[in-house]
């Protein structure tokens, strides 16, 4: 375990680091001693097998969730430590695509990339609309304003909710499984939208998938983690020809290996024999 | 230790842990309210409006068969000792004073009790409140808040609605039908109700506006963010809301009287 194959260079610029993170849930260690990296104006992707608290680890980086111990900074400044002012104004400058899109269901896709801005600035509606506009042009949606969500198909939700996640111009986007439940189209434009994003934008983004193929084609650099630490990290083509059993076990999907295909169990051939209750 | 002991023990703390939380959560509530009249104001007016209508045919119906049912049963009662006469003013006290304020608020957690619980509990369950942090958009202040004080400001008025629907009711059996004189009808009514019996009935209302609402949306707040938990937390808002103003309302009575 920690084995790291592209070792950070020190003068390089982090935007988030995470150091020696422990956090557990009820009687369960999600993690332990988790210590990551994020540089800045890259595409980072955090990857693992499901169930090792990627979607947490975001949690705890956006201040959702507060750590047993360590430290998490964003933009130099404890996470852990900030008020709740503060901790908003720093979510100001984020955007978070998440998993269900979580787009506000009232509201059409409009209204609910207006929303921000209508909650945190005094622009006048006709700018509100022109931002809004081109925000929707970038993904692809503008004719698509007056929809309500149910309306969307999954692709379409997850533009939407991008399009709302980039209308205050955020220095940091996180992406929660960004490709989860996708078709190969909407797929293709998402993975195109994260990479014209950041680069376009001059903004650091943060995915965190078990999707190996689609997220590795769009990252700059991997981080792996398992059983509650990082397991490796380097580019996604270094992470294909890792030594570890277990890294090679994720980024070629095999069944069984060290995350192993059978949940603990008692002998096969013993219980199926036993009258005992399952 | 019996096992009954224990259960007794675990129950009482978790209640009493319960408590506590929906008091932090009230705390909450309330320490926002001041920055959200001036921010949120149309909001809250329009959960006003909305949390009004959606119990009003309700309320307006079940206010009806009330007063007529109080028509009914009072004037059998009160003929028993010749006292048809005063039909009018034990339809009033018995609306003003207890029926209005218990049998308003338990219609309310029915309706819109359960539409607060379960709209806020899905947008828990569906991560938007999730996104509104995100967002820096705080969502006790925005979804919360407007919901908690459209159902504080309602409830009056609603048992106000309720009140009146339920004396038409014991006017139309009580007059229409037994044969009360009208006018000894209003007279009465107008002669043994005071103004105290009004304002009980409306402060009555307002805590049980303060208490439905606050179960409605804790529950859907705090609720498990599956469509299970989402269940069980409008089952949840309509029990502890009907407990709760059953329990306030003797604890208001017995202080006032």
């Amino acid at each position: 375990m920690g084995l790291l194959i592209a070792m950070a260079d020190p003068s390089e610029d982090y935007i988030v680091e995470v150091d020696q993170l422990r956090f557990s849930r009820g009687q369960r260690q999600v993690f332990n001693d988790l210590t990551i990296k994020i540089r800045r104006h890259a595409i980072t992707a955090i990857m693992g097998p499901s169930g090792t608290g990627k979607t947490t680890l975001l949690r705890l980086i956006t201040g959702q969730l507060t750590a047993d111990s360590g430290s998490i900074r964003v933009n130099g400044r404890l996470v852990n430590k900030l008020s709740r002012r503060d901790l908003y104004a720093m979510r100001r400058g984020m955007g978070m695509l998440f998993q269900q899109s979580a787009l506000l269901t009232d509201y059409d896709v409009f209204d609910n990339v207006a929303f921000p801005l209508r909650e945190h600035t005094d622009l006048p509606s006709r700018l509100i609309r022109h931002v809004v506009l081109t925000k929707l042009h970038a993904v692809g949606l503008r004719g698509a304003a007056r929809l309500m969500p149910s309306a969307l198909s999954g692709g379409m939700a997850r533009r939407v909710a991008l399009a709302r996640a980039i209308v205050m111009d955020p220095k940091l986007l996180i992406y929660d499984e960004p490709f989860a439940g996708l078709d190969p189209i909407s797929m293709g434009v998402v993975l195109r939208l994260i990479r014209n994003l950041n680069d376009a934008l001059g903004i650091t983004s943060i995915i965190v998938s078990h999707d190996v193929k689609e997220t590795a084609t769009v990252a700059d650099a991997s981080h792996l983690i398992a059983d509650g630490a990082l397991v490796a990290s380097g580019s996604p083509a270094q992470l294909r020809v890792h030594r570890s059993d277990l890294v090679q076990q994720f980024m070629h999907g095999l069944a069984d290996g060290p995350v192993p295909f059978h949940y603990p169990a008692p002998d096969y051939q013993e219980q199926l024999l036993s009258r005992d209750e399952v | 230790m019996n096992l009954w002991i224990r259960d007794v023990i675990v129950e009482t703390r978790t209640s009493l842990e319960t408590f506590g939380a929906v008091s932090i959560f009230f705390i909450q509530i309330v320490a926002r309210v001041p920055r959200a009249l001036v921010t949120r104001t149309q909001l809250i007016v329009a959960q006003v409006y909305s949390t009004g209508t959606v119990s009003l045919m309700l309320i307006m119906l079940c206010g009806f068969f009330v007063g007529m049912v109080l028509g009914l049963q009072g004037h059998d009662s009160l003929a028993r000792f010749s006292a048809e006469d005063s039909l009018g003013a034990v339809a009033a006290l018995s609306l003003f004073k207890e029926l209005g304020p218990v049998v308003t608020a338990l219609l309310f957690a029915g309706r819109a009790g359960t539409a607060i619980a379960s709209e806020i509990g899905l947008m828990r369950a569906t991560d938007q409140l999730s996104a509104m942090e995100m967002m820096a958009v705080d969502p006790v202040e925005r979804v919360v808040l407007p919901r908690f004080l459209g159902g504080v400001l309602s409830m009056p008025l609603l048992v106000a609605i309720f009140n009146a629907i339920g004396i038409a009711g014991t006017y139309m059996i009580g007059v229409g039908i037994m044969d009360v004189d009208s006018g000894v009808f209003w007279s009465q009514l107008h002669a043994n109700v005071d103004f105290s019996d009004v304002t009980e009935g409306i402060f009555k209302s307002l805590v049980f506006g303060v208490a439905a609402s606050l179960l409605a949306v804790y529950q859907g707040y705090t609720c498990v963010p599956t469509a299970e938990g989402v269940g069980m937390a409008t089952t949840r808002t309509v029990v502890t809301t009907a407990v709760s103003v059953l329990v306030l309302d003797y604890l208001i009575t017995s202080a006032l009287i």
